[in-house]
């Protein structure tokens, strides 16, 4: 942004007379000079030496009228540009060559090894026989048991009964301080497929443990922006007890998919399209987003949609092989910030 | 030319799906073999050796009570031989196999106690094992010796609250140049214990991060040994000062295998997070190479073979016969050991292993 050389005289303002400091070295200012060149011209252009920027000036008022008058021409270049290529586009007519698409991080995103391709076997053998495969199977359909950490408040409450009512088949119960690894195995005992723990922080939800039952991975997210329904506006009415249909946006990778298929495990298998019921969790830039919609086909092509229910985004943190067990647990994946974020562009899930 | 492009992989990697992967650095490629062609989840690989003769065959070992050997130079799993087999309840067995019979008696067999988690052999003594487990505390047998252990540890000192101080050895390995062993425990500990001296305690005692270490291996100077623990952080630390001389990046999940080559600073981690990567340990420590294999790892070997970085000629024939050792040693020198984790309970009758299709032994075996 150092405008070096020359300036004209911009319209009508006044080049000042500056003080001579130790950064301009080569005082170029013919004040008299201008004066000789006659009053047509504005009245003198500063030559400024090579090399010289425009914060380097000590003055302040100075300085910032030497940059608004760059930053006007610099505005005033790029317009003529653009018009100059919209005449050449318009000349060109059909001839012109197709717009360029803007780089997103979206787009420029690093290619992941680990994307799952859909005709790979070894994958699908991994799949179908991973914790998840019963489920899958139709073996087992989901009971859901959902719960906070200890002594939670109004926020966290009023969370745990909307996810209730969004989630078909699920019960919550009061924490009462019992660990969640004497709380596993009566969980077992009592055929549920899930467990969900909603992690209270300052009196807001910030954090879900999500546990497959038998011996399932457990995986740990952050939770934020979450929206309560009545916080939710131009909302629908309360959800019905249909079981919705789930849509999984955008879990490409392995991890990806094993999170995909966890999310799955929770719905039962066959959703009732008479209720018109949807959630969706969809992934993008590693942040899951889950909304809740009514939706209505007003004709073939065209949809009208209503957001009931809760919203929260989720960050994965950690996934781990078997039930919740932080300290001897193996973890599968865990995030770790120095080492996976140093890339704007490389994406995990 | 899947034979020639067999013994160009340089380390081999066990899944949990039952494939064994061969991998080539050169190419980062990967190759699989399966026994029956298809993978079984039951047949998960839980742990990998090299067999008799040089690299060319490994001994694989599943979950599902099987040995399989696998010929590195035919790219094929073949018949069983001489090993060692301790599986999690406790059961240690010497083996006697030959190409033709299937079935085998056990040469000899011991009770080492329930929950172990590891056994090795001494590289330098063949006919030495050290066993080590969940509240099993860390046995050194003499295979040819009486049924007692040579050497039975003791725990350490109750701690500060006095509590006794849990037992868990997650690995073990021999020392080279002396008898001691060193041991990486589930709670982050990593300890140095001597036979020779009278104290049955270990001699150094070090710990490192908040998680279980999961795998360990000695490196190459001698001084030192990489552990590796369940959130995937792997730590270089000194075993004769106690001291941690560093740590190595790059994985995410729990660290399943590691082994580093034999001469050269290379380190060869594997884990769940599916992902071999190769770290250089010295000079400058780093990544040097990683290959993204597609189902969760469980073990893994190295090729111990100096001409890592040449081009490999086309093998024209086999590999020779190894020379034979002196007597003495004759038949211990040709056992393999195979440590087996997370079995089920052993039940006495004999699963005979090597063959593609398992045969249930046409003789009962007693135990």
């Amino acid at each position: 942004m150092a405008k070096t050389g020359e300036k004209s005289g911009g319209s009508g303002k006044k080049t000042l007379k500056r003080k001579a400091t130790v950064e301009e070295p080569e005082e170029g200012t013919v004040t008299g000079d201008g004066a000789t060149q006659g009053g047509v011209q504005p009245p003198k252009a500063t030559a400024f030496p090579p090399g010289f920027s425009i914060s380097e000036i000590k003055n302040k008022q100075r300085r910032h009228l030497m940059f608004t008058r760059w930053k006007q021409q610099q505005r005033k270049e790029k317009l003529a540009a653009k018009k100059k290529l919209k005449k050449e586009r318009d000349a060109l007519g059909d001839k012109a060559p197709p717009k360029p698409i803007p780089k997103t991080i979206d787009n420029q995103r690093v290619y992941d090894e680990t994307t799952v391709d859909p005709n790979d076997e070894e994958v699908a053998y991994d799949e179908a026989t991973d914790e998840f495969a019963p489920y899958f199977n139709r073996e087992t359909s989901p009971k859901i048991l959902i719960t906070t950490s200890d002594r939670p408040h109004g926020r966290t409450v009023k969370l745990c009964q909307q996810l209730s009512t969004v989630i078909p088949n699920s019960h919550v119960y009061y924490r009462r301080g019992l660990a969640l690894k004497k709380i596993i195995p009566q969980c077992i005992s009592r055929d549920f497929t899930d467990l969900m723990v909603i992690n209270e922080d300052r009196k807001t939800p910030n954090g879900l443990i999500l546990s497959h039952l038998p011996n399932g991975p457990t995986a740990h997210f952050k939770m934020s922006s979450v929206r309560l329904r009545k916080e939710i506006k131009r909302r629908g009415k309360d959800p019905t007890e249909h079981i919705p249909e789930i849509i999984l946006n955008n879990f490409t990778t392995r991890l990806g998919h094993s999170i995909g298929r966890m999310f799955a495990s929770l719905f039962p298998h066959n959703p009732q399209f008479i209720g018109r019921q949807v959630a969706t969790f969809h992934n993008q830039r590693d942040y899951i987003f889950f909304r809740f919609h009514r939706y209505i086909f007003k004709s073939e092509k065209k949809v009208g949609i209503q957001e009931l229910g809760p919203r929260f985004t989720l960050k994965l943190r950690s996934l781990q092989k078997g039930t919740f067990d932080s300290k001897y647990g193996e973890y599968e994946w865990v995030h770790k910030p120095r080492e996976m974020d140093t890339s704007r562009r490389k994406f995990h899930l | 030319m899947a034979a020639s492009s067999a013994s160009r992989n340089q380390v081999w990697v066990g899944t949990e799906t039952g494939i064994l992967k061969g991998v080539d650095l050169q190419r980062k490629q990967a190759t699989n073999f399966t026994a029956t062609g298809q993978p079984q989840r039951e047949a998960a690989v839980s742990a990998l050796c090299w067999g008799a003769g040089g690299e060319t065959q490994i001994l694989v070992g599943c979950t599902d009570l099987t040995v399989k050997r696998f010929c590195t130079e035919k790219g094929a799993f073949q018949g069983q031989s001489k090993l060692i087999t301790c599986v999690d309840s406790g059961v240690l067995r010497v083996w006697h196999g030959d190409e033709k019979e299937t079935l085998s008696d056990p040469l000899l067999e011991l009770r080492v106690g329930p929950g172990v988690c590891r056994m090795r052999q001494d590289p330098a003594r063949p006919h030495v094992v050290a066993t080590g487990g969940k509240e099993n505390v860390l046995k050194v047998w003499d295979l040819q010796g009486s049924e007692e252990p040579l050497f039975r540890a003791k725990n350490v000192r109750n701690d500060w609250l006095d509590l006794r101080v849990p037992i868990w050895d997650q690995d073990i390995h021999f020392i080279p140049g002396s008898q001691k062993l060193v041991t990486c425990t589930g709670y982050h500990q990593v300890r140095v214990y001597d036979p020779a001296s009278p104290q049955r305690r270990p001699v150094l005692e070090a710990t490192y991060g908040e998680y279980p270490l999961t795998a360990m291996t000695l490196t190459p100077g001698g001084n030192s040994v990489i552990v590796g623990n369940t959130h995937g952080q792997l730590a270089e630390i000194d075993f004769r000062q106690g001291r941690l001389l560093g740590c190595l990046k790059g994985l995410a999940g729990s660290v399943r295998g590691l082994q580093c080559h034999p001469s050269k600073p290379l380190l060869a981690s594997c884990g769940l997070d599916r992902v071999l990567r190769i770290h250089r340990i010295r000079n400058p420590r780093g990544l040097e190479h990683k290959v993204y294999l597609k189902s969760r790892l469980n073990c893994l070997l190295l090729s111990g073979r100096e001409d890592w970085e040449d081009k490999l000629e086309e093998p024209q024939e086999p590999s020779e016969e190894p020379s034979k050792d002196p007597e003495v040693d004759e038949l211990w020198a040709s056992l393999e050991a195979a440590a087996k984790r997370k079995l089920p309970r052993a039940d006495p009758t004999l699963w005979a292993a090597g063959t593609q299709k398992r045969k249930k032994c046409p003789r009962a075996v007693s135990s």
